[in-house]
């Protein structure tokens, strides 16, 4: 048995007692963006803003960040042609500063060839097997989270702009039933934590608004990219949940859902985290 | 370690001139005190060694353990009184080397 | 890195071996071989304290990625430079962290790495310079492990 165990042991004991401790001397300023009318939060903040101000360092320096390895990493793969049709990404898209500019701040985004959405990795994916006639390239694989983090540093800087109307309603209702559902031993919905908890203080680390603008995010723990639905499967692992499957239409409601959450907020990917 | 190295330096400087460097490389920084699934320990694989030379000559070199972070970050400092050419070699556990060059002009 | 599973991910970072660490006083007697490098590098001179300032966070937000910066006062011309400067953890499993040699090109005596912190513990910093003088500082970094991230 772990010690991860242990302490998560203690904590469901301590039946979830959160406090405002202040232990790194100084608390930063949150700073965030007016939420449009009949959004969940007033404001809505980055979870760059919950970080002590050495992380943020981290990610304002493009060149200390590391994140921007994965970025370089995929430039080169972007112009490398794969599979039977002797195609690179940049055959059909060109320039990605160009054609990519964007792209990945609106997704997920509804396929109606597919008749479901699709996020990024999942494009990437299917631009491979069927355009390039290439292997698809598996979830966590330095290569998809590497060409992910790529294409979203396209849309750096602009707002989160998913859109969760028309066919999109009932994938954005089933994320939001997800997001508000208490699951496995710590009986806990991401709501327990992000919604009602951000910004207080527990396990040694300030709770965040769950916002996903900066993923895929460089965590410092890990010390390498963390797609997004690692991070889910992360989260209902502490909880002590059966997670969902990466990819799943469960975890890609769930993405369109907590995107809608942040919608406006800057993309910040690559963004460096805890 | 086959990614290209990440360097910052300026393009130019005035004779005399101390200038910042910065270098990020690619590498997992192997502890060697993790343990696989079979529960085996994991072999010690780290970048050992950076240096940097001016011209030839050492600016700066560092030898580096287990506790260094992964991706290694190094960042220093150089006095520039000619125009030149520095170079960057980072060494490997395996004996690989990974080198990269950067020039620097003089101002008028 | 494929093949590692969860509980190893968490392990991973420095491999340290993962506690959750209260903040402690971190003036037990150092456990590790830092003393014995300290001692290898100093030849068993005293070292004076002054002329090194370390650039660590009170409190590390994660012990695998600490930032580190460190600025030695001195000239750095041909006549009197810093030569060399250890840097040791006195908690982790192996006390070495890294040694910077300076040369009079490097202009300044200042430089910035990220290192790894297994726990809550003294960072020191040994400096020699070109006359053979030995300066030293510490610094205690508060490591605590068990944030969800995200």
């Amino acid at each position: 048995m772990s010690i991860r165990y242990g302490s998560l042991a203690g904590l469901a004991t301590a039946a979830l007692v959160l406090s405002a401790v202040a232990t790194s001397g100084e608390e930063l300023e949150r700073k965030g963006i007016p939420a449009p009318p009949g959004h969940v939060f007033q404001t809505i903040i980055s979870g760059y803003q919950f970080r002590t101000k050495e992380t943020r360092a981290l990610q304002d320096d493009d060149l200390e960040n590391p994140g921007f390895l994965a970025v370089e990493r995929a430039a080169d793969v972007w112009k490398t042609v794969d599979g039977g049709e002797g195609k690179s990404c940049m055959s059909c898209h060109g320039e990605a500063e160009k054609t990519m500019k964007g792209v990945g701040a609106a997704m997920p985004k509804w396929s109606e060839k597919l008749n479901k959405p699709v996020n990024l990795e999942q494009q990437i994916n299917i631009c491979r097997t069927e355009h390039m006639k290439a292997e698809p390239w598996a979830f966590k694989s330095k290569e998809l989270t590497d060409m992910t983090t790529f294409v979203r540093f396209q849309s750096r800087g602009l707002p989160v702009a998913v859109k969760a109307d028309g066919p999109m309603s009932p994938w954005f209702e089933k994320g939001k039933e997800i997001y508000y559902t208490r699951v496995g031993q710590l009986d806990l919905a991401c709501a327990s934590c992000h919604e009602k908890n951000n910004g207080k203080f527990m396990r040694a680390d300030f709770l965040s608004q769950g916002q996903t603008n900066g993923f895929p995010t460089y965590r410092l723990r890990d010390q390498r990219l963390i797609p997004l639905h690692e991070r889910f499967e992360g989260c209902m692992f502490d909880v002590r949940g059966v997670p969902y499957k990466p990819l799943s239409d469960e975890f890609l409601a769930l993405e369109l859902y907590v995107a809608w959450r942040g919608i406006g907020l800057p993309v910040e990917t690559p963004s460096v985290r805890n | 370690m086959a990614d290209k190295p990440r360097i910052k330096l300026p393009k130019e400087a005035k004779k005399g001139e101390i200038i910042q460097i910065k270098t990020l490389v690619s590498h997992l920084m192997e502890s060697g005190q993790r343990k696989d699934a079979q529960g085996k320990p994991i072999a010690r694989k780290i970048i050992n060694k950076f240096t940097c030379e001016f011209n030839g000559r050492p600016v700066f070199s560092c030898a580096l353990e287990p506790a260094i972070s992964a991706n290694p970050y190094i960042q220093f400092d150089a006095r520039i009184d000619e125009e030149g050419t520095f170079k960057f070699a980072w060494t490997d556990d395996d004996g690989s080397v990974v080198t990269a060059e950067e020039k620097i002009a003089l101002k008028a | 890195m494929g093949a590692i599973n969860r509980r190893q991910a968490f392990l991973l970072g420095g491999g340290f071996v993962a506690l959750t660490v209260l903040p402690m006083a971190a003036n037990a007697e150092p456990s590790n071989d830092a003393a014995e490098l300290i001692k290898k590098f100093t030849g068993g001179k005293e070292a004076a304290k002054g002329k090194i300032t370390l650039d660590l966070p009170e409190i590390a937000e994660n012990g695998n990625t600490v930032p580190l910066a460190l600025t030695v006062e001195s000239p750095m011309t041909a006549e009197n430079y810093v030569k060399e400067v250890l840097f040791v953890a006195d908690g982790n499993p192996n006390a070495g962290v890294a040694t910077l040699m300076f040369t009079p090109m490097s202009g300044k005596a200042e430089a910035s790495i990220r290192i790894r912190l297994a726990q809550t513990q003294n960072v020191i910093a040994v400096a020699k310079m070109s006359d053979g003088s030995l300066f030293t500082e510490r610094k205690t970094v508060k490591v605590t492990i068990g944030g969800c991230g995200g």
